[in-house]
């Protein structure tokens, strides 16, 4: 997030495309609705009537897979209406023209021929935000899940710098991260290309410091990605996996290319707190400690870096996951000789610019400090790029709408698209084991639309199969009118209709994420 | 600034204070059931009221603005007595049943009756009779022992904004209740339980909670949550290494103490019996309990065992900042760059 989770309240306009923010970020919506009720403008974009597009003052309800049309749309209207914020563009930008010129054919009734939205509502929207004070856009994996993922983000940017909503208090770009500590993982370059702070593995200037800090030989070339590591497999150039604490075999797209994968690998050893779908594969299962039965940090989704501490024991011989990487690397022939959480920070912030100034002593005497925060005496910051970008000047990007690799056809006539519910989390390895939480939701239940039923005779409560052209899952419906008809909404929760058996791994090119959120799939009703 | 005498003390506040807040400023107590800073107010409970001079009757002091020149007395005969009448009144109908009450040592009402010395009613009359509703796994709603302090209505409607709850019916009668009474399951309510956490009475009980401990028998452990990305502060209680309930952190700047049902009712996963303990080597198909010494070694020589190129890992965005950077360092220095981790997924 550019901006913090105490601005939301203050903002004139939010708004929230491809979020379905109650349910994936439950705190974070009762925020947005406080500001609504404030008197705040909300937003809600989004392909499902989704709990929030009920307290909406305006729901745009797109058809999957078009989020760059209706962006360029809204830019159209402010640019048309005189709404741009001229100063900002001429001050903090660069190559408005070009974007300018690529949003010309986005009129509101060309918008509305590919969104589905009518031209009015895209009209009053594009007001909305660009007539507030200060406007600010949420967003998750309805944006980015998409093989026009990167395209879909950078309209979004194009969108808050036309309208100079960003660098400033309550206005902002807001992507809201889905993991406790996704921002964290990234932070510290659990990444192909990075190492730690986003310091790219291919500029010399890293690649000495870190190979002087740790006293080793360093890869110079970028990795490969989740998805490419997994056709790396496949075609024999992977040969061992170490997994810790991810279960891409419920969690990945195209699961039946996956499960494939982890079982050519020569050898996968994974480290969990349960045997997960991935560990049961393993040749090698390594017990680790969870949240509560260890110290460390999380970085939440505002940048914020938070102690977590330690409040009972690992059950049996389970170790902290920095116990067993330790005694691996020994058993490597490494020479770690970390005392505990506290000196590995040390290190982290002395190889690392934006976590330079934060250390245990502070987070515990002021609750957490947001990065960038160079130095001891930096109180942290709030929202990023005040008064510049991290690049100098914004750059505008133009962006054309590009349909989903898949759509439906005659085979296969509808649109899936997945994502989270609020009672359970990602691959359900938590939450499934949850006693309440797992009582209460015990099953997957696929939308459907109430047009659909009627067309393919199936009823609520019913047992059907969905089939897409990388596999199928059983599941029982759920006749309900937060989807549209023509799309059929589910989650990956549940190992027993896992949904990533049907999703696509066409990825975007640049951010190379899993086209999750369009496939084309069919139904049929089976016996139970 | 104002400035006002509360029990012959001078303080100044801001013009829009209340008597309650200058009495805080003070370090001077005042009890109350319907306060809530983050929340409206509404002066129902009548418990914090005060004696303010040349005003006739006594004012409840959370919603009362200062003036300037102000004399309060929170603590003098007639308060006293208007509070213990207040508490009298609220046990013609409560159910005495603290020696098996989850509330006992954290509850408000038993509290106050302490300080004022109220053990029983003098007011015999009828008394609510519900039955309890126990239908979802998460908490349990006893309406016998609720006081009508509206906090769980208005948390409900103005911090999670779901408003499932309000109050039904007048007089005697007055219920929290669904709309049409019906079960929570049914209604807009998402569980978050934050009705449960800011009820000062024994009315709503976490069911993990049940019979694990008092309040004062149980440890603290402020921590973050384990779920989504919004890092929101949780406080752990503990006793004898089990996690006996769990509450937002009010001190959290992310969450202020808000909380959702995963963070509040889903942190028992910890102690489920699946939890993996020892480490496993797979052997003929099957897998077959190892030492660490065991298992590191077979793991540190396959690792060593490729090229850097042929080694991938997968690091994890549920682990910590400390766990995420030693997987890639130890990666890295065993040559490969091939590191990543679901931020796609």
């Amino acid at each position: 997030m550019t901006n913090s989770i105490g601005e939301i309240e203050e903002a004139g306009t939010l708004l929230v495309i491809g979020s379905n923010t109650t349910e994936t970020h439950p705190v974070i919506g009762y925020r947005m609705k406080m500001a609504q009720r404030k008197g705040a403008s909300l937003i809600v974009v989004d392909p499902r009537r989704i709990d929030l597009a009920e307290h909406a003052d305006l729901f745009l309800q797109l058809r999957p897979g078009t989020n760059e049309a209706l962006l360029n749309g809204l830019i159209h209207v402010i640019i048309e209406e005189g709404l741009v914020d001229e100063e900002f563009v001429r001050e903090r930008t660069e190559g408005y023209a070009e974007m300018e010129a690529a949003v010309k054919k986005y009129t509101p009734e060309y918008v509305e021929g590919i969104t589905g939205v009518a031209a009015d509502d895209i009209r009053q929207a594009a007001r909305l935000y660009a007539q507030a004070e200060n406007a600010a856009i949420f967003y998750t994996m309805g944006i980015t899940q998409h093989s026009s993922g990167t395209n879909n983000v950078l309209a979004i940017a194009n969108l808050a710098m036309v309208t100079g909503n960003v660098g400033k208090r309550s206005a902002g770009v807001n992507p809201l991260r889905g993991q406790n500590n996704v921002q964290g993982a990234c932070d510290m370059g659990a990444l192909p290309n990075v190492f730690t702070g986003y310091q790219p593995v291919d500029n010399r200037d890293a690649q000495s410091k870190f190979k002087k800090d740790w006293g080793v030989k360093l890869p110079t070339v970028p990795g490969l990605t989740v998805t490419e590591i997994i056709d790396g497999i496949l075609d024999g150039k992977i040969k061992v996996l170490y997994v810790m604490g991810e279960n891409p075999a419920l969690s990945d797209a195209n699961l039946n290319h996956v499960l494939e994968a982890l079982d050519k690998v020569d050898f996968l050893v994974v480290q969990d707190i349960f045997l997960t779908e991935t560990a049961a594969r393993a040749d090698v299962v390594l017990p680790a400690a969870a949240f509560a039965e260890k110290k460390g940090t999380f970085t939440n989704t505002e940048r914020r870096v938070q102690l977590v501490r330690q409040a009972v024991n690992p059950p049996g011989d389970a170790w902290a996951d920095w116990v067993i990487l330790q005694e691996l690397a020994s058993r490597i022939g490494l020479k770690w000789n970390y005392r505990g959480p506290e000196e590995i920070f040390r290190e982290i912030a002395r190889l690392t610019p934006s976590y330079a100034g934060i250390s245990y002593e502070r987070l515990e005497k002021e609750g957490g400090l947001q990065w960038p925060c160079p130095d001891a005496g930096h109180p942290g910051t709030p929202y990023l790029h005040a008064n510049q970008f991290s690049r100098g000047k914004g750059r505008f990007t133009p962006v054309e709408y590009q349909p989903p690799a898949e759509e439906p056809d005659e085979e296969y006539p509808l649109l899936l698209t997945t994502g989270r519910s609020l009672f359970h989390y990602h691959t359900g390895t938590m939450t499934r084991r949850s006693g309440a939480i797992d009582s209460f939701k015990p099953e997957e239940l696929a939308q459907i639309s109430r047009e659909d039923a009627q067309k393919f005779g199936i009823g609520d409560g019913d047992l059907v199969k969905v089939t897409s052209r990388r596999g199928d899952v059983k599941v029982r419906v759920q006749v309900t009118e937060i989807v549209p008809p023509g799309v059929v909404f589910m989650t990956f929760h549940f190992h027993e209709a896992a949904v990533n058996r049907l999703t696509s791994n066409k990825v975007d090119p640049i951010a190379k994420i899993p086209e999750y959120k369009v496939c084309a799939v069919k139904l049929e009703k089976v016996a139970p | 600034m104002v400035s006002l005498t509360i029990n012959g003390q001078k303080v100044e506040v801001e013009p829009e204070a209340t008597i309650l807040q200058a009495a805080e400023k003070l370090g001077i107590f005042i009890p109350t059931f319907c306060y809530d800073p983050q929340l409206t107010l509404v002066g129902a409970c009548r418990m914090c009221v005060v004696e303010v001079e040349g005003m006739r009757a006594l004012v409840a002091s959370c919603c009362t603005p200062v003036r300037d020149g102000m004399v309060v007395h929170t603590d003098t005969e007639r308060v006293r007595m208007a509070r213990e009448v207040n508490l009298n009144l609220l046990l013609a109908n409560h159910p005495l049943d603290c020696l098996t009450c989850e509330k006992n040592g954290d509850c408000r009402l038993q509290d106050y009756c302490y300080l004022y010395g109220v053990s029983e009613s003098d007011y015999k009359g009828d008394r609510k009779d519900y039955e309890l509703e126990d239908t979802n796994p998460f908490f349990i709603r006893d309406m016998n022992k609720c006081i009508l302090c509206g906090l769980c209505v208005r948390t409900c409607q103005e911090v999670n904004g779901a408003a499932a709850i309000e109050i039904m019916n007048r007089g005697f009668d007055s219920k929290v209740a669904t709309a049409f009474n019906d079960p929570l399951e049914t209604s807009p309510c998402v569980f978050c339980g934050m009705c449960v956490d800011v009820c000062p009475v024994g009315a709503l009980t976490p069911k993990q909670s049940i019979g694990k401990g008092r309040s004062y028998e149980l440890d603290t452990v402020k921590t973050v949550c384990p779920y989504c990305g919004t890092g929101c502060g949780l406080e752990l209680y503990i006793k004898n290494n089990e996690i006996v309930r769990v509450k937002g952190d009010p001190s959290s700047p992310v969450n202020r103490g808000q909380v959702c049902v995963k963070g509040h009712f889903g942190t028992d996963f910890l102690k489920n019996p699946e939890r993996l303990k020892v480490p496993l080597i797979k052997k003929n198909g099957e897998f077959v309990e190892s030492s660490w010494d065991e298992a590191l070694g077979l793991v540190a020589e396959k690792l060593k065992g490729v090229k850097g190129t042929e080694l991938a890992g997968l690091s994890s965005a549920r682990a910590t900042n400390e766990e995420n950077y030693l997987f890639q360092k130890l990666l890295r220095s065993l040559g490969t760059n091939n590191i990543d981790h679901c931020a796609r997924l």
